[in-house]
């Protein structure tokens, strides 16, 4: 703002305020414990549903590679774990963390809870339909749950199910009802996800408030909008796949399935190709992993903000980035097929497009690190959790530049430097970002904040133990120990050195794993007896901490709706008094603030 | 064994005081300790790649430029947010800067980062060529994968690998040879027993899988490529050193998976003609189980030529 309109700001001149353009929502308000919290219709209360939902089953995902890792180090610890177990286990646990953790808790969690607060709405859109959301997303993981116990057990193809071996004898659960339960909660999850992901894609487009435009919102909500978009065109792609393998394993077709021997005769297939399948399941499994990345950046970009006391740096480059990431991620999906058997003149496009989309990507992890500079960091625990996402981001972003460019992914592909590379970039970075953010709103949704000391224990477990985890192991990688393997045996190529390494990892990975039953004990202990948070206790700018109650009730903002006037990241504005100025504050009541961008 | 359990004691205890005392000093200094652990294990670290066996050594060139390109981004990255850390600790009486965007600097770190990546990409993707390019002085083998061994087949003398078809595939006709095809008649097959290729020989692997998915992988020759069902896949590579190498299988292919093995042994050109000599050729194998009749057809098209 030019420095001669000072006194337009002073009058309140410059207080424009858009007309309002839809009428308010009604809100069907709850009456009964049922409608208020089981069938509910609240963003706030579905969102924790979801949170809640996904942790327990990611927590039988962790106790899972526990098992794992105890196979890999100590085999006679675990000795009712056999190679079919073990592939059953590998399975279940790449499965539920993806999805039914990391997707479900960040856009049914995080997704729900904020969106309507942060773009100053009363609700989602469709409150009746989110709630069907949840409760579909919550039959997917029942089914998910059931397919442990039939005959069989669960499906042992591993996480991307690749045919001919996923509906084959020769795997476990291959030719009983494990592969067909998993493909059935796949398509329930994303019948489930349809229906939120719409909402949150609605909510955002119609029912901000008003002075919200887009380019104000703060990167949280452009990170699970973009993120959701991807995941709409995407999990088509996940689930016309999980049908037509459905159909090839139950009714015999053979969409996916050529000709093979089975049982030493040849089978009633023929004519389908197996490599579709992997092209239709990364067209959904690439964008997958900015489904999950994505929501992690915008919500890392607002906890270094709000903690360093500094506007984000670049913001209308972080937000472009966030959505050419997104537009480059429909174009990538081959680079996990270099070695698959097609055609490898494929090789070369899909290797410059990856490659490309590490521009964008170092251009954010650029910016949040400059936000640092010449900032006013208090070094809360969210900000710690903020800082380990960039080191493990960042470690794990350098080795996709390895897996991406295709002729360094020939030797490292199917061994445990995809495994180390995939964990560290899509496993330990989004979660510390959810462990981030959960101890930066807990304050909010429960008015209480979750206590320090604890928080700052599980904070150095976590970060520094799966760092031990993974660093390591990218090491084994080199080596040429492959993906997968249920035992090494004595390779001539292997030094039994890597053994002690395998056990070196497996100890870490039990003491990170335990360090999360710290964190829960803390969730429980501190959400009644925790330190009392005051109002908008970080100083955010945002508006979620501007709701009429803490925490915030149905309706979110009382009788009138906030009027946004500025950006989410007006923190330490020359000439202001406070160091920051929440959105909601008219030009006029801080009429010294000389600020650039609005 | 007591020594060192009172270092890591009296190291513990300067480390705690120090954090107790200058908590967000000892943060800064904790991400900088990680940074330098990653370079000193990265540069002390016993687990690194086999010595390598093939011709793919342009492969571990790739893998050591991206190493020090992205490294250095990577130390540069955490240890500028671990200065940052140490530096601009908060005090309630100063103000962060307030600096929405500098266009310059974001353009000039775009054509950084994009300076860098073409640097990764152009010489990863002349190899990628090569590798895709089979030189015309490659011999062909078949590799023959299924649930969960491996079968090799040799072309023989006239150098041609006999035509297969699926729907041939039976207990005696195990590779599913075409039996009007005179080629295939000569073709060395080795059925779930070790494979003995020529040092120096270029060898086009072509790859061919009866059940599910597999991928033929030895470590030291660095290549690797799935064999997929319904089509027959590639890959070449030139042994540069005699030895016995191990063949991991790098798909996973189901229950067994992690004990698909085999063994490839690299041999000079007197061992490789002992060894090939005891080996016997489809026609041979055929007559020695009398289904020669099987065959006849072959046979007659090989004598008219």
């Amino acid at each position: 703002m030019s420095a001669d309109s000072y006194e337009d700001v002073a009058t309140g001149k410059n207080d424009t305020i858009p007309a309002l353009e839809v009428p308010p929502q009604d809100l069907y308000h709850a009456k009964s414990f049922i409608t208020r919290w089981i069938f509910c219709q609240d963003a706030k209360v579905i969102g924790i549903q979801y949170a809640i939902t996904a942790v327990s089953i990611g927590l039988v995902a962790l106790v899972l590679s526990w098992m794992m890792r105890l196979q890999l180090a100590f085999p006679e610890l675990v000795p009712f774990l056999g190679p079919a177990e073990y592939y059953q286990f590998v399975t279940m646990h790449g499965m539920i963390m993806v999805v039914y953790l990391l997707t479900a808790l960040f856009l049914g969690g995080f997704g729900n809870y904020l969106i309507p607060l942060m773009v100053g709405a009363r609700d989602m859109v469709f409150p009746y339909l989110n709630m069907v959301s949840f409760w579909v997303y919550f039959l997917a993981v029942l089914v998910l749950v059931t397919s442990f116990f039939v005959p069989g057990g669960p499906t042992g193809a591993g996480w991307t199910l690749y045919p001919p071996q996923a509906i084959t004898s020769g795997t476990p659960g291959g030719d009983g009802l494990g592969i067909v339960l998993m493909l059935i909660s796949l398509s329930i999850f994303v019948v489930g996800f349809t229906m939120g992901g719409l909402n949150y894609v609605l909510t955002i487009l119609q029912a901000r408030t008003r002075g919200m435009t887009l380019m104000r919102m703060p990167l949280t909500v452009w990170g699970i909008f973009t993120a959701t978009i991807l995941a709409l065109f995407a999990f088509p792609a996940l689930i016309v796949s999980c049908i037509m393998l459905t159909l090839d394993s139950l009714l015999g077709t053979s969409f996916f399935m050529p000709a093979i021997i089975e049982f030493g005769e040849q089978s009633e297939h023929s004519g389908g190709s197996p490599i579709l399948f992997q092209h239709l399941f990364w067209f959904f499994g690439h964008p997958e992993v900015y489904i999950v990345a994505l929501p992690a950046f915008g919500i890392v970009s607002d906890l270094i903000s709000v903690h360093a006391r500094k506007n984000i740096f670049g913001y209308r480059m972080m937000v472009w980035a966030i959505v050419i990431i997104g537009a480059l991620s429909f174009v990538v999906w081959a680079h996990h097929m270099y070695v698959s058997g097609m055609n490898p003149w494929f090789g070369f496009f899909f290797a410059t497009t990856t490659l490309i989309i590490a521009v964008p990507t170092a251009l954010k992890v650029y910016n949040w690190v400059i936000t640092l500079w010449r900032g006013n960091i208090r070094l809360t625990i969210p900000m710690l959790f903020a800082l380990a996402f960039i080191v493990t981001f960042v470690n794990g972003g350098i080795t996709g530049l390895f897996l991406g460019n295709v002729i360094v992914d020939v030797p490292l592909s199917d061994t445990y430097f995809v495994v180390a590379h995939f964990h560290m970039v899509m496993g330990i970075a989004p979660v510390l970002v959810i462990f981030g953010a959960i101890y930066h709103w807990f304050p909010l949704i429960t008015g209480r904040f979750l206590h320090e000391g604890m928080g700052k224990f599980h904070f150095w477990i976590t970060f520094l133990g799966s760092y031990l985890i993974y660093f390591p192991m990218h090491y084994l990688g080199f080596v040429g120990v492959p993906r997968r393997y249920y035992e090494m045996y004595e390779s001539p190529f292997i030094e039994t050195s890597t053994v002690s390494l395998n056990q070196f990892i497996t100890i870490a990975a039990i003491t990170v794993g335990l360090a999360q039953v710290l964190f829960l004990y803390n969730i429980i202990t501190s959400s009644k007896f925790g330190k009392k948070a005051k109002r908008n206790p970080w100083e955010a700018c945002s508006l979620e901490w501007q709701t009429a109650d803490v925490p915030p009730t149905h309706g979110n903002f009382g009788a009138e709706l906030p009027i946004v006037y500025r950006w989410a990241y007006d923190f330490s504005v020359p000439g202001a008094k406070e160091d920051f100025i929440p959105q909601n504050i008219a030009p006029s009541e801080v009429p010294d603030a000389r600020v650039e961008k609005t | 064994m007591i020594i060192t359990i009172a270092v890591v004691l009296v190291f513990a205890m300067i480390g705690i005081y120090f954090a107790i005392k200058y908590p967000q000093r000892a943060v800064s200094a904790a991400l900088a300790l990680v940074i330098f652990g990653s370079i000193a294990f990265h540069f002390w670290t016993p687990w690194w790649w086999t010595e390598i066996a093939s011709n793919w050594g342009g492969m571990d060139d790739t893998i050591i430029l991206t190493f020090w390109v992205t490294g250095s981004v990577f130390c540069a990255v955490c240890l500028f947010m671990s200065y940052c850390v140490w530096k601009f600790r908060y005090n309630k009486d100063r103000k962060a800067e307030y600096e929405p965007e500098n266009s310059k600097l974001e353009w000039g770190l775009t054509i950084f980062t994009t300076i860098g990546v073409c640097a990764l990409l152009a010489p990863g993707l002349i190899v990628w060529n090569k590798y895709v390019d089979v030189p015309e002085e490659a011999i062909e083998i078949e590799v023959m994968a299924q649930q969960w061994y491996w079968n090799f087949r040799l072309p023989g003398e006239d150098g041609i690998l006999g035509l297969t078809d699926f729907n041939n595939i039976n207990e005696d006709n195990t590779f599913g040879l075409n039996l009007d095809d005179p080629n295939g008649l000569d073709d060395i097959l080795i059925e779930g027993d070790d494979l003995h290729i020529l040092k120096d020989q270029s060898i086009k692997g072509c790859l061919r899988s009866i059940d599910v998915l597999h991928d033929f992988y030895i470590p030291q020759f660095r290549a690797k490529m799935d064999m997929v069902p319904g089509m027959i896949t590639y890959y070449w590579f030139t042994p540069i050193r005699t030895g016995e190498f191990e063949i991991l299988c790098a798909e996973y292919c189901g229950t067994s998976h992690y004990a698909m093995r085999g063994w490839v042994s690299v041999d000079e050109e007197d061992s490789y003609q002992e060894w090939l000599s005891e080996q016997t050729t489809f026609e041979e194998m055929m007559t020695s189980i009398g289904k020669s009749d099987a065959i006849q057809l072959a046979l007659n098209i090989k004598g008219d030529k």
